[in-house]
């Protein structure tokens, strides 16, 4: 896991250039920058909506966007543009409008008579990267926390805390002051604790 | 430190390991060439299957580009070069919406929005693929019917070279138009692949073979004194009762007392 963690720095080491060159020439160099971001921008859509499938469309989507924008921009702001917190907004609207739009899948958690939840995946989800990933005890369970608690708890968690993200860049993709967010992330952690604690197989939190 | 307090920090401790672990993943591998062939940067094909078996379909900026069957993805790739002036690249499976569509399309009759790049067809073309786009499934409707609907009633022959060029067979149903003496006709990917398409949509090639063998280009209501086309989904629930009988001519219709049906329009209004 630390090996792919150092693979994402590598990357955000190579994008001290990317505004630069994407100001040079957008068509070349565009490529370049979904590939050093479509997994943290996935990621981020993927627990926010809790379904792979609405993350990858909000995540194309976002990228898309992102194309059109700086096609628009002249170059001094493609130059200028803080790429990573710019990127992160974009999926952000992209998944609030996704969960006004419609209601959000709540998958729940069934739980046997024992009070013992079993949660497999469906069959042909077994292969998925993200869902192997998700047989470490509880990731699965907490995954699905995550994509119910209320959208600022949400928002913050997922940033500061499985995006890594500093509080400072947290704060200027969800456009709040940093003790908000950070007061967020705290009062959200509490939630999960608490909520992970509870042998109840309830699938979501009341917020 | 109380027993309550250190509970506490182990259980912040493993809900931020839990989080952590969250963050390791990683993006489906459709979504680059998903965003590139958006943009309009790389465009993209995979290999579906269809009612004929696997066949290779492309998209690009504008929408679904092609639909060709060929034996490599080399050969398709080379063959795409040609025609569209631009390379597209493999990918393992579309992008989501896309793939949903495409499936749908294929494999049922639920008829979802689909793009369709028709930018590099003439106006005549596009006139003749957007009136086959209209043709339900399960239904057939005649050369003459395209040229006639497009109020180009004299450009018969253009029609078939029109949908021998379509470059989203299957998709765009050009297996769907078959010859003006009602026979199955000829077909892109050759005319037992389009007897198959057209089997598979429920239409049976032998029933229209049969009739164009006897002559019968409509059938009439007996009841309600309306003449269709024989695929006309009003008229096909009807061939199993004995309420319909045979045309050969509108005019033969007409002048029986029947009129032309509103749905699948067999013959100019007179």
């Amino acid at each position: 896991m630390s090996a792919e963690r150092r693979v994402i720095e590598q990357f955000d080491e190579t994008t001290a250039d990317l505004p630069r060159d994407l100001a040079l020439g957008l068509d070349a160099h565009f490529e370049r920058l979904v590939r050093c971001y479509q997994d943290r921008i996935y990621v981020f859509c993927l627990r926010y909506t809790g379904s792979p499938e609405d993350a990858e469309e909000i995540a194309q989507d976002a990228f898309v966007s992102a194309y059109r924008a700086l096609c628009a921009y002249p170059t001094d702001r493609i130059r200028a543009l803080a790429l990573r917190p710019w990127l992160y907004q974009i999926a952000l609207n992209g998944c609030r409008n996704r969960a006004r739009g419609k209601h959000v899948r709540l998958v729940q958690m069934e739980g046997d008579e024992d009070g013992h939840s079993e949660i497999e995946p469906e069959a042909d989800e077994r292969e998925r990267p993200d869902v192997v990933l998700e047989r470490y005890e509880g990731t699965r369970e907490l995954g699905v926390l995550v994509a119910t608690l209320p959208e600022r708890y949400r928002e913050s968690i997922i940033l500061r805390h499985i995006d890594g993200m500093g509080y400072v860049e947290a704060a200027r993709v969800l456009g709040e002051p940093v003790g908000t967010v950070k007061s967020n992330v705290h009062r959200g952690v509490q939630m999960l604790r608490e909520a992970m604690g509870r042998t109840a197989n309830e699938g979501s939190i009341q917020g | 430190m109380s027993e309550g307090y250190q509970a506490t920090i182990a259980g912040t401790q493993r809900v931020l390991d839990g989080l952590h672990r969250l963050g390791n993943v990683q993006a489906p591998s459709a979504l680059l060439p998903g965003v590139l062939a958006r943009v309009g940067l790389r465009d993209a094909y995979w290999q579906q299957d269809s009612p004929i078996g696997p066949v290779y379909v492309a998209y690009g900026e504008a929408g679904i580009s092609a639909v060709r069957q060929t034996s490599t993805p080399a050969e398709f790739e080379e063959w795409y070069r040609d025609r569209f002036g631009r390379p597209a690249a493999q990918v393992a499976r579309p992008p989501r919406p896309l793939a949903d569509v495409v499936e749908r399309r294929l494999g049922s009759d639920v008829q979802g929005e689909i793009e369709i790049d028709l930018r590099g067809v003439s106006t005549f073309q596009r006139a003749v693929l957007q009136k086959t786009m209209e043709i339900p499934r399960g239904e057939v409707r005649p050369y003459g019917w395209i040229a006639r609907e497009i109020g180009k009633p004299g450009a018969v022959r253009a029609v078939g070279t029109a949908l021998n060029h379509n470059p989203v067979p299957l998709l765009i149903p050009c297996h769907r138009v078959v010859q003006t003496n009602g026979r199955v006709g000829e077909y892109a990917f050759g005319s037992a692949a389009k007897r198959a398409v057209l089997e598979a949509e429920g239409t049976s090639p032998d029933l229209l073979e049969d009739l164009a063998k006897r002559g019968v280009r409509y059938l009439g209501d007996t009841e309600d004194h309306t003449f269709c086309l024989p695929t006309c989904a009003g008229m096909h629930r009807r061939l199993t009762e004995p309420r319909f009988v045979t045309f050969r001519t509108p005019q033969q219709a007409v002048s029986a007392g029947y009129r032309a049906c509103d749905v699948c329009r067999p013959a100019l209004a007179s």
